[in-house]
């Protein structure tokens, strides 16, 4: 599991494997917004979290159909269903991968963006703590969606109309930490929801995107 | 028949039969319950003192939610049923419920936003309740596409039966997460067996007579659909079989 999971990386990180393409989407997203909405810094602060969220669930989405189209093109996938390690794990494993490649960068450049969308210095942390706990999310419920289309020759669009409902619950909660964060209001309530979500994607959507596939490759 | 059993139906040749006995007199009660229950319901009942006769709207509105949600619920159940005893027919039914339950989510949605203009002064609001039916439309929306962007037969009744499943945990979770911001303006919910509500039976009686009328016709319009799906289905394997042949 580790090496497919470093066979995963490797391909994600070298040239053309569309690392870098979710967190150039943010940033541009991140600067067209202030420029679409006005430079006023209470409205941007104002809207600052919400965008930011909506910023990173968008810029996820962009690579999910990469998550098992190309390795069901190629017939890896076919190897991978008969492989010693359950197909689950397998699911796991490459929504692990999704989101090393595009969660992880959203965490850490998201502070930066935030700058440029005046978000309340208070915000910054809990800005850092949600994403961290919510993005696995994403990534998880995404790798399921892309087991849904996998065997469409045009899944791109019909993936986002699937896999966009599934995301709200993440944004309402993982928007609501940081809007708590930046006027100071306590915010364990939507963490501790954002992270049982978290939890309960990642134990139970693995067997749900397996059984996908698994009618995907018969 | 000795051992008459609901499965017995999961056969697609008894249940054209069947439904094609009964299905004329669930359109025929839909239509005479839904006739009477909206002219009692629009003409003969008082406006409200608050209200006056927008009130009347709820005529619809009721009635089109609560199908709105069975609808679903009904294709959960046809769903884990065709997943778990494979009869072609329960994941026809599903197919066939999900337009409905769209359509009676947009009725929801519209009467909703023309009662609310003069009531709360606003089309839209982002309330829970309409936020949590807006999603719901959504998710009606991506059960369709599915289904119509697969093409084997059997794939798209799987695929879009584990959709409808997760797809239901997270509808529910949306609603609550949406109730989160606040109660929101939407009043509780109008009918209700606790004490303390306070519709007159002036209204709640053609509003069940109407609530029943929308329920006929879900049921109706199930059981064609599903007939035009079975239909559809085995044109389709006389084409291919004529192919065969030919």
């Amino acid at each position: 599991m580790i090496a497919l999971l470093a066979r995963d990386l490797k391909l994600a990180f070298r040239a053309g494997g569309g690392f870098g393409l979710g967190l150039g989407f943010f940033l541009i997203l991140a600067v067209l917004v202030p420029l679409g909405v006005g430079p006023e810094p209470r409205t941007l602060a104002l809207i600052a979290p919400g965008i930011l969220w909506v910023g990173a669930l968008l810029a996820s989405l962009l690579s999910l159909d990469r998550i098992f189209a190309l390795d069901f093109e190629d017939g890896s996938l076919d190897l991978l269903a008969t492989a010693p390690i359950p197909l689950e794990g397998v699911v796991a494993i490459k929504a692990l991968a999704h989101w090393i490649t595009t969660g992880l960068p959203l965490v850490v450049a998201a502070p930066v963006l935030g700058v440029l969308l005046n978000l309340a210095p208070a915000a910054y942390g809990w800005l850092i703590v949600s994403l961290l706990i919510g993005t696995p999310a994403l990534s998880v419920i995404g790798a399921f969606g892309a087991a849904l289309t996998v065997g469409l020759k045009r899944g791109g669009l019909l993936l986002s109309l699937l896999v966009l409902p599934l995301y709200i619950p993440t944004l309402i909660y993982g928007a609501e930490v940081v809007i708590r964060g930046a006027v100071g209001l306590p915010v364990a309530t939507p963490l501790l929801f954002l992270a049982g979500i978290t939890a309960g994607s990642a134990a139970l959507l693995p067997f749900a995107a397996a059984l996908a596939l698994r009618v995907n490759l018969r | 028949m000795s051992t008459t059993s609901l499965w017995e139906y999961a056969n697609p040749v008894k249940f054209m039969r069947l439904s094609g006995r009964v299905l004329p007199w669930f359109a025929g009660a839909a239509a005479v319950t839904l006739v009477a229950g909206l002219v009692w319901g629009f003409f003969f009942t008082p406006d409200d003192f608050r209200q006056g006769s927008t009130v009347k709207i709820i005529f619809l509105h009721v009635p089109a939610a609560l199908v709105a949600i069975n609808a679903w619920i009904m294709m959960l159940v046809a769903s884990l049923i065709w997943l778990i005893r494979r009869h072609h027919v329960s994941a026809l039914a599903a197919k066939a419920a999900a337009p409905i339950g769209a359509v009676m989510t947009v009725i929801g949605l519209f009467t909703g936003a023309v009662w609310g203009q003069p009531m709360w002064g606003t089309w839209w609001a982002w309330d829970p309740r309409l936020t949590a039916f807006l999603i719901l439309f959504l998710f009606y929306l991506g059960y369709i596409a599915l289904w119509s962007a697969i093409e084997d037969a059997d794939t798209a009744a799987d695929l879009t039966a584990v959709l409808c499943l997760v797809g239901t945990v997270f509808a529910v979770l949306s609603r609550y997460a949406a109730f989160f911001w606040s109660q929101g303006l939407h009043q509780g919910a109008s009918l209700s067996l606790a004490p303390g509500t306070r519709m007159d039976w002036a209204y709640k009686a053609p509003l069940y007579v109407c609530m029943t009328g929308f329920s006929l016709l879900f049921i109706a319009l199930l059981l064609a659909g599903t007939r035009t799906e079975i239909r559809a289905r085995r044109s389709r394997a006389l084409m291919v079989r004529e192919r065969m042949y030919a």
